[in-house]
């Protein structure tokens, strides 16, 4: 993710000067890339109910977070991804920061294969002034259908964290992927993925504690090193997250040919799966389980008999990432990067303490990113108190 | 104990595929025993299953490269065990495109059956997918539940000797009737009639409709004939014959 200084020396020719005066607004359009956007507001919206927009100087950004949030999603489009990319006018003025419900933003592109047939140019506004987003479909024959969607100013959505910090890191093309966990149910929750013995990658659905063990078909998919880009990883490292999560940004992948890194740590710390080009990246962030596979005795499998699976089982804390709760009163220096930031930044917690997280799985904690020496323009709604975590 | 197979040609393959998926369909939890040359999947007539009951019969020789097992003992050299077949109707609809499918009874977290399915990849390597499907084992004791149904003396009905056959519904506010004519009567069955019988006569059996559904609606394998034999206000049974197949399903008449 590119941080601000880097967007400013490479703000990109906007391709048409807009002659409206007194509205401050934020305008892309595409056409050929609505598909992309459209399959990225699908992919996001397998992960949360709320999708925050931020229009930046790099480009747009569209994140969500899952109510536990043991799920964070981001995409950003690079400023040459639209037709027309403008983030805001006048542009020293702060872009509004917004959330709209994903429900109604997916209706906009609710049909692919439609967006693909009629929809000849997407346009995508953000009024602050009257408090809407509106997307403007452009149809053939003449047909313009306008959606106005209502959105709440909020705060940065930001999850903390950093693929550099992961000492694991797998790749490989989003099709071997897609194809390695086709195995498994699509009612499957949970998968672990693990290195195994011989250097295979294995990936192995997850029974919960409560499962009915004696009823529950076990399947495991294992595949050579050889079909991995990239496999960083020592024998004996395994995850294990969210499979309908990370489903979402695989298809994502998949229709648009790309590469998928996955970076993980031992068990109970993050897991951030990333894809990118030349024009947009994308981050899910997963917590995973913090405690090894129950249930399993680590050495099941087809290569049981001659290798032991022997899955990390570290007795390591849950990782939390521990937030300051002081209001920002310009204590970071300099410009802040949108991500990642640091465990030594302090910003304000916007943690909302949603439903308790799934199972054993840690929520990971968010913060707002306060730009430095700004307090907010207006009284921001508060969300949630910032309650302690489990602990 | 001990049990495995082997599938290598893809045909093979996608016919028990369809089999287990048909079997899949009409019962959720049955039996299968394995015995030297045959496989069974059985559904017996408990309370439970609504009186349905099912018996379906497999030579192994016509889908396995490798068979081998060894029963409960020399005198019993069989194996009865109780299975969910919808999961090994999902695991093997995994091996589509497999090289080779092995399914062999093992003990992991309890008794399995270990699906083991060696799929083509890019690399050298080829990819393999493991289900363990676990299974119940049934003591001997309780082997005499599976006996294969006797069929009982049949009358023909509301299908009749002469090929008719009739379907009925009937509710409140409609009647309504399908009739199929020109049907074959197996010459057997036309065999032991006595003489003075009518063949014209109707017999009549009123049978859950749902569960005709269900039966019909799971078919996935192409049969080659259809056998209905009716006895009088007590069963329907149907009989699908297919080359290597023959699934009989039984459905109780309504009181």
């Amino acid at each position: 993710m590119r941080s601000r200084d880097e967007g400013e020396q490479r703000r990109p020719a906007v391709f048409s000067r807009d002659t409206r005066r007194g509205v401050d607004y934020c305008h892309v359009a595409l056409s050929t890339a609505k598909i992309v956007l459209g399959k990225a507001a699908h992919s996001l919206s397998r992960i949360g109910d709320e999708l925050y927009l931020e229009p930046l100087e790099d480009g747009l950004s569209l994140r969500t977070v899952n109510t536990s949030r043991s799920a964070f999603a981001c995409f950003l489009f690079a400023p040459l991804f639209f037709q027309h990319y403008q983030a805001a006018r006048p542009p020293q003025r702060q872009p509004p920061r917004c959330k709209v419900l994903m429900k109604s933003f997916l209706a906009v592109f609710r049909s692919l294969a439609a967006l693909e047939k009629t929809v000849e140019r997407c346009c995508i506004t953000l009024s602050p002034e009257s408090n809407r987003l509106v997307v403007q479909l452009h149809c053939k024959h003449g047909v313009t259908k306008t959606y106005n969607l209502s959105f709440q100013e909020c705060e940065s959505l930001q999850a903390i964290f950093d693929p550099a910090e992961c000492p694991h890191l797998l790749r490989a093309q989003a099709r071997v992927l897609v194809e390695a966990v086709s195995p498994f149910s699509p009612a499957l929750s949970e998968v672990t993925l693990g290195v195994s013995r011989g250097r295979r990658v294995v990936f192995r659905s997850y029974l919960e504690d409560d499962t009915d063990a004696a009823r529950a078909m076990m399947t495991e998919m294992s595949l050579s090193e050889d079909e991995f880009q990239q496999l960083q990883a020592q024998e004996g490292a395994s995850i294990t997250f969210c499979l309908k999560e990370f489903r979402g940004l695989l298809s994502f992948a998949e229709s648009a040919n790309l590469s998928l890194n996955i970076h993980f740590d031992v068990p109970g710390r993050p897991a951030i799966f990333t894809i990118e080009d030349s024009l947009l990246d994308g981050h899910f962030v997963l917590a995973t389980l913090a405690e090894p596979q129950a249930g399993q005795e680590p050495g099941q499998g087809p290569h049981s008999t001659t290798h032991q699976d022997d899955f990390a089982n570290d007795d390591i804390d849950s990782y939390m990432i521990a937030m300051e709760t002081t209001v920002g009163e310009g204590v970071a220096e300099g410009p802040r990067t949108p991500s990642p930031v640091s465990e030594e930044e302090e910003a304000e917690s916007n943690v909302i303490p949603g439903t308790p997280p799934l199972k054993k799985f840690r929520s990971l904690f968010f913060g707002s990113v306060l730009a430095p020496m700004e307090p907010p323009s207006e009284p921001n709604p508060v969300l949630a108190e910032d309650s302690e975590g489990e602990g | 104990m001990r049990f495995r197979a082997k599938i290598v040609d893809l045909g093979c393959l996608n016919h028990f595929t369809r089999v287990s998926s048909t079997i899949s369909k009409l019962a959720k939890t049955c039996t299968l025993r394995l015995s030297p040359h045959k496989l069974y999947f059985i559904l017996s007539d408990k309370v439970a299953n609504g009186g349905v009951s099912m018996w379906c019969e497999l030579a192994q020789g016509n889908f396995f490269d490798e068979f081998q097992m060894e029963g409960v003992s020399a005198d019993y050299n069989e194996i009865y065990l109780e299975l969910m077949p919808e999961n090994l109707s999902r695991a093997l609809k995994t091996a589509q495109n497999a090289k080779t499918v092995k399914i062999k009874l093992t003990n992991k977290h309890c008794p399995c059956l270990t699906v083991a399915v060696e799929l083509p990849s890019l690399s050298s390597s080829s990819r393999i997918v493991t289900h363990d499907i676990p299974v119940g084992v049934i003591p001997r004791k309780l082997w005499t539940d599976f006996r294969e149904p006797v069929l009982p003396e049949f009358d023909v009905v509301e299908a009749n000797l002469k090929g008719d056959m009739n379907l009925k519904i009937q509710t409140d506010l409609v009647c309504i009737t399908t009739h199929f004519k020109h049907l074959a009567n197996p010459s057997w069955a036309l065999e032991d009639i006595s003489q003075d019988r009518d063949l014209e006569a109707m017999v009549e059996a009123r049978i859950d409709i749902k569960k005709l559904l269900q039966f019909l609606a799971g078919q996935q394998v192409n049969t080659t004939k259809v056998l209905c034999n009716i006895v009088q206000n007590r069963i329907v049974h149907f009989i699908l014959l297919h080359d290597e197949v023959s699934l009989q399903y039984f459905i109780p008449a309504l009181s």
